[in-house]
């Protein structure tokens, strides 16, 4: 019985944030962190974000946005200065230039196709 | 006939997908450029491992120099080892180490054990060097000439066609 209510507490028990240190003097400040943390890559571990990283690179990477938050820069010139040293990869929302034309576009032209064929179908259709 | 050619788009776009797929396979992804290439070394203020000097950017200027980071904690670091210590010792460029989030003790005896071919041993154990460098793991090497410029970055383990390939033509080009 005790097993079986275990075994359920597990099932329903949510993975809980992970526990920062850092003091914020204000609400917004941890927002911005948390935003930040979210939304920049974790360079080690691509496929994760840094706050869901614990590799050790990532940890330093939060200490260093945690201290830029701490000491009141806010969100662009954070990312801007993770972009000028690891890339536009660092960021899950890469910004439009040359490089990244195609990711941003891609979506448009297979868009844009799906629409002519359908389109030229229903035309054939109504000429039929 | 126009049917059967219509027919055959999705087939075609099937096996170009396959062919752009199996060209990129050699590729690393994980390799990424390094927006730094062509932009000074970032400023920094390191003691040395041995002579507990202080050593910072400008110290370098004057010769190409390699910067290579490296931790005792790193497997790959003690793969690519013999490699940078045979570069190094054939004194076409000065090799510099960067021993990053290590432990003074344990980088010590990593050295005594596998040798010690850096010119000088940088210590940033916070980390911060690593960080503005847009270092992301053990080993990295970077490339800078004369004037403090960093001109090529490899990410991940030398090796001797990567030495021979790439590395000694940019010696040889920034020794000029």
């Amino acid at each position: 019985m005790i097993k079986k209510i275990s075994l359920l507490l597990m099932l329903i028990a949510t993975p809980v944030w992970a526990i920062e240190v850092y003091d914020f003097e204000t609400p917004e400040q941890e927002a911005l962190y948390q935003q930040l943390a979210k939304d920049l890559r974790c360079l080690v571990c691509q496929n994760q974000n840094l706050a869901d990283s614990e590799a050790g690179l990532a940890k330093d990477l939060k200490d260093q946005v945690a201290e830029f938050v701490m000491a009141g820069q806010d969100a662009e010139t954070i990312k801007q200065y993770m972009i000028e040293r690891y890339g536009d990869f660092v960021t899950y929302n890469p910004p439009m230039n040359l490089g990244t034309a195609f990711l941003w576009f891609s979506p448009l032209v297979v868009f844009l196709i799906g629409s002519l064929v359908l389109f030229l179908n229903i035309r054939r259709k109504q000429h039929d | 006939m126009k049917k059967a050619l219509i027919a055959l788009i999705p087939l075609a776009v099937f096996f170009s997908l396959i062919a752009l797929l199996y060209i990129n396979m050699g590729n690393h992804s994980e390799v990424l450029p390094s927006p730094l290439i062509g932009k000074p070394v970032p400023e920094f203020e390191h003691q040395t491992l041995y002579s507990k000097e202080t050593l910072t950017q400008a110290d370098f200027i004057g010769e190409p120099w390699l910067l290579n980071v490296f931790g005792s904690w790193c497997p790959s670091c003690q793969v690519e080892h013999p490699l940078v210590a045979a570069l190094a010792n054939t004194g076409k460029i000065k090799v510099v180490g960067l021993n990053w989030k290590d432990e003074e003790q344990d980088a010590k005896a990593w050295l005594q054990k596998w040798g010690d071919p850096y010119h000088e041993v940088l210590v940033d154990y916070e980390g911060d060097t690593a960080i503005n460098l847009g270092v992301y793991g053990a080993p990295e090497t970077f490339l800078i000439d004369a004037q403090g410029i960093i001109r090529y970055k490899i990410a991940g383990v030398l090796t001797s066609q990567i030495i021979r390939d790439e590395l000694l033509p940019l010696i040889e080009e920034v020794s000029l």
